[in-house]
């Protein structure tokens, strides 16, 4: 075997070399850079940058790492803010962070990996499950739990089996063996996702006020460490084109785009970083995601003081025949980068090597205002960090409405067009029908691989909910509309706890920003959440943009996945849907219009997308909190109303308990079938003991709140719904049938 | 005084605060052990808790098995240590030699995670002294690994010395026998699939059926101390 180290005869592309040969034809637009953005780097360096510099710039100013497209809108989350004093970090950070009361903060995100997930399912959703994790970790949160919205394409196409299995296995073999619950999320069959699946990751940690960390590298002197998983050529996709520039035949043949992730590794890494932070040895921490050390190095130095000096060629490596340009643009995962006084220094490679993992002191702050990088002695790379984290690109790229929009919003879901049910047993075969969807049917089967019992712990009385939600034919048919329904939606998943709503996270997966039609339904869809944001008093703490998802001319639907995190001060008081007994009476608290428009009936029923989405009512969704939260000793039991509207709350609430219902539309004004299927927002099923309802009828009038008595909880197995067609009746058993069976249908 | 229990934590457990948590709601003082240590420090009885002890790589709890720590905890369980191995922990027993038998990969091939039905069907272990003979429980099982699987002779054996601790009612994984448990000779270790630890109290864990296997190993101690 040939000992002798590959990189002793690499021909290197130093700053020196750089500056002296201005006319050398760089690979840019291989890279991914347009020719402006390429001029723009050598009007910043004075010089052409080095193959090094070349590859740091090109992958920070992508759009992935520059928000580039979106940040112009993206604005408005920090203009339009609501006055609150809960946000202690915002928008920039790793994470937002969500004050929560007696000295304790929350910090929670999602964050997409949807194009690594439709390459290599397993994987792509594994390494977005540790890619989120580690952001929460680096804000010195212990990271509690983890939650993931999916969308695949159509349940009957034949590669749908093939994401969902990988994805649901790469969640939970990542997720598991961290040792993180799976406390919920979504998953979502439509065939606009075919191409284009999505796979957004959330996860939520918790840390003391003081414990609070933020990315930078500032104390002259101060060491930079880089520690966990050694670093290989995973997911270093377009850099080859610079290996095969630079080097001859001999350099390292292509390598696999999608990295591969090793979730012991990440254990290890939580408990060996919170350690660190518990002895209070870290000034400022990164992990390495996306751009690996390229963003890692920058954003420290950026935010910091400005100087760093890195030692590339001290990087522990997987591969030693790796180039420096391949370094810096690894997104191996399970690494993370320290900045250390040099006092601690001993201590915290004493913590790394008790934890088996591996830590290098790779660099310095120094009292330049440059990013300086080494290879071994050739300066290769020498740039101002701030340009390469922060000042990339910006674009106000052209947008306008969409010409089809109109036709679409006008073929509303009239009698004519989707026939209504006519008789009480027509209604009752599509409550059938609904629940034995898709996207309505029972998740089991997915659910019950993710482990969601780890971590009991009681110690502060506090308690979370956190909840992620998103329409995407709303958003179809109105993003402004679909965005701010994805908000009220999230919120009142989390108010139906008890919980007060606190603050949002938002992963928002459109198509490509290049289409003035998307980039139009991207732009209302900032505008719609931002304005939603400030009216519920619920900042935007950070989140994460996802373009592009795409195939040929045709964009996924408008996808804006809203987080919402919620605090109960005493988690024992908190609200479930198994809490009512028998003879507990059943109320329907908001309104109920005719709103079919994007719905599941429509969906499932006609196959119909058309029409506007239901009417947004943010006042009527804070009142119906309200009354959640300060009745709550009161409520046995809540069921907010979304997807598929009442039919389903209803069925949910008995086939997930031991009782039945026996409810009836007498106390209302609209017909069954409206009641049933319509999915206007700011609905609740609460029930009660009988004597408690006056009070909780009371506080809804209060505020303006229609209420409803349904009718009452029964020792029965079966849902009765009575209308004036006849009662429809439903046995759980019935009920069961079609909706515990449809996914694993569906997978076969 | 309150007996001490050690649990140990290897890189990759997962459960180690939750069983520790478990301990100390049982009565006992939890004291942590570290997995390359070799010092017990005096404890009466050891939780092995679940997870992915090594990224479970190799064969789930074989390189476990080598930990300096666990070499004490083998001595110690010849000794009459009473020892509880739960899920990892008890894939570690199985590999250690302290208990028959092996865990395999689930018959469904997926990770399974759900409330489970659980029948013990014997209280004459250090472990279970506070259950009655065929009590129904609910506890938790996650694993992918938990089919229990022994030759024929082991299997008739475990039966007729009474060394089943626990079974499924509802068998998860393709458990022989619907085994969800079993112990030694002395009765005094003990391995189980499903966790307890996840369920001492209703607002963490689907039941607090959980906690009489913390209570049982205090009570036996407790008298063991007095006789």
């Amino acid at each position: 075997m040939n000992t002798t180290p590959i990189s002793v005869r690499r021909d290197i592309d130093t700053v020196e070399r750089a500056g002296s040969t201005p006319d050398v034809q760089q690979p840019w637009a291989d890279l991914g850079l347009k020719p402006d953005e390429y001029q723009r780097i050598r009007d910043i360096l004075g010089r052409r940058p080095t193959s090094a510099e070349l590859a740091m710039y090109s992958v920070m100013w992508s759009e992935h790492c520059s928000y580039k497209s979106s940040k112009v809108h993206l604005r408005q989350f920090g203009a339009k803010q609501p006055q609150t004093d809960a946000m202690l970090v915002g928008i920039g950070e790793n994470a937002g962070v969500v004050d929560i009361g007696d000295g304790w903060a929350v910090t929670f995100k999602v964050e997409s990996h949807n194009h690594p997930s439709f390459v290599e399912p397993y994987q792509g959703a594994a390494t977005g499950v540790g890619g989120i994790v580690r952001d929460i970790l680096a804000m010195g949160a212990r990271p509690l739990a983890v939650m993931d919205s999916l969308r695949f394409g159509a349940p009957e196409h034949l590669d749908t089996p093939r994401i969902v299995s990988g994805v649901v296995a790469g969640v939970g073999g990542y997720g598991n063996c961290l040792g993180l619950p799976n406390i919920g999320g979504e998953a979502v069959f439509d065939s606009c996702y075919q191409g284009n699946p999505l796979v957004n990751a959330l996860c939520v940690g918790a840390m003391r006020h003081e414990d609070i960390h933020l990315a930078k590298a500032s104390g002259v002197g101060n060491l930079v460490v880089l520690y966990g998983a050694r670093t290989g050529g995973d997911g270093i996709g377009g850099v080859s084109v610079l290996a095969s520039e630079t080097f001859d035949a001999t350099g390292p043949a292509k390598r696999p785009s999608v990295q591969v992730g090793d979730p012991f590794m990440e254990k290890l890494l939580i408990e060996c970083t919170l350690q660190m932070f518990a002895e209070k040895l870290v000034e400022g921490i990164q992990d390495l995601g996306g751009a690996g050390l390229s963003c890692a190095t920058s954003e420290l130095a950026s935010n910091g003081d400005g100087g760093m000096r890195v030692h590339l060629d001290r990087v522990p490596l997987r591969d030693a025949t790796l180039s420096p340009e391949e370094i810096l643009m690894s997104e191996s995962q399970e690494r993370m980068m320290a900045v250390v006084h040099p006092d601690n220094i001993e201590r915290v490679m004493h913590i790394c090597q008790r934890w088996d993992v591996t830590a290098t002191v790779i660099g310095e702050v120094t009292n330049a205002s440059h990013l300086q990088v080494y290879w071994h002695d050739d300066l290769i790379v020498d740039v101002p960090p701030r340009t390469v984290a922060h000042d990339g690109p910006v674009y106000d790229r052209p947008f306008h409405r969409p010409a089809w929009l109109d036709a679409r919003q006008s073929d509303e879901p009239t009698t004519e067009r989707c026939p209504r049910p006519s008789t009480a047993e027509h209604m009752r075969q599509q409550i059938l029908e609904l629940l034995a969807s898709a996207n309505l049917c029972d998740r089991e089967w997915l659910t019950s691989q993710y482990d969601r019992y780890v971590l009991g712990n009681t110690t502060t009385g506090r308690g979370i909910a956190v909840s992620l939600d998103c329409n995407g034919r709303f958003g179809a048919l109105d993003p402004y509309v679909g965005a701010q329904l994805a908000l009220s939606e999230a919120y009142r998943n989390v108010a139906v706890s008890g919980a007060t709503p606190l603050a949002v996270t938002d992963c928002l997966n459109f198509g490509s920003p290049e289409d003035p039609e998307v980039m139009w339904q991207f732009a209302e869809a900032v505008r719609g959440l931002a304005d939603g944001c400030l009216e519920l008093g619920t900042p935007v703490t950070g989140g994460n943009v996802s373009l592009y998802n795409q195939t040929a001319t045709t964009a996924i639907h408008p996808t804006p996945v809203v987080g919402v995190l919620g605090v109960l001060d005493d988690v024992r008081t908190r609200i479930t849907m198994h809490g009512a007994k028998p003879a507990d009476a059943v109320i329907l608290i908001g309104a109920t219009q005719e709103e079919f428009a994007g719905g599941e009936w429509a969906h499932v029923v006609h196959g119909h997308l058309g029409g506007t989405p239901p009417q947004v009512n943010l006042v009527a969704e804070r009142s119906l909190a309200s009354v959640i939260r300060d009745h709550r000793h009161l409520i046995t039991s809540a069921h907010d109303l979304s997807d598929g509207g009442l039919a389903i709350a209803l069925s949910e609430l008995v086939l997930r308990n031991d009782y039945g219902l026996d409810v009836s539309f007498a106390d209302t004004d609209a017909d069954a079938f409206t009641m049933l299927f319509s999915e206007s927002v700011a609905r609740a099923v609460v029930t009660t003991a009988s004597e408690n309802v006056d009070a909780i009828r009371a506080a809804c009038e209060l505020v303006g709140l229609p209420s409803a008595l349904l009718g009452t909880v029964t020792a029965d197995d079966f849902l009765s719904i009575t209308t004036a067609d006849g009662v429809i009746t439903l046995s759980r058993a019935e009920l069961a049938e079609g909706w515990s069976r449809t996914f694993a249908r569906i997978m076969s | 005084m309150a007996p001490r229990i050690g649990v140990i934590t290897f890189p990759g457990s997962l459960d180690d605060s939750d069983a520790a948590r478990a301990v100390r709601a049982g009565g006992a003082e939890a004291v942590r052990l570290w997995h390359a240590d070799t010092d017990l420090q005096s404890v009466n009885a050891v939780v092995l808790p679940g997870g992915f002890s090594y990224g479970d790589y190799l064969r789930c709890g074989a390189i476990a098995k080598f930990a300096p720590m666990m070499a004490q905890v083998i001595d110690a369980a010849r000794e009459g240590l009473p020892v509880l191995g739960i899920c990892n922990g008890f894939q570690i027993l199985c590999e250690s030699g302290l208990l028959p038998g092996a865990l395999i990969r689930n018959n469904h091939l997926h990770f399974i995670c759900r409330d489970q039905r659980v029948k013990v069907e014997t209280n004459a272990t250090s472990w279970t002294a506070d259950f009655s003979v065929g009590q129904n429980i609910v506890i938790p099982v996650k694993n992918g690994e938990g089919g229990y699987v022994a030759d024929e002779r082991t299997l008739d054996m475990l039966a007729s010395e009474n060394r089943i601790v626990a079974s499924y009612i509802g068998n998860p994984n393709g458990s022989m026998r619907d085994i969800a448990g079993i112990t030694n000779e002395a009765r005094t270790v003990v391995g189980i699939m499903p966790h307890p630890e996840h369920a001492i109290d209703s607002l963490t864990g689907p039941s607090a059926d959980g906690l009489a296997f913390f209570t049982s190993v205090v009570s036996t101690l407790t008298v063991g101390a007095r006789t």
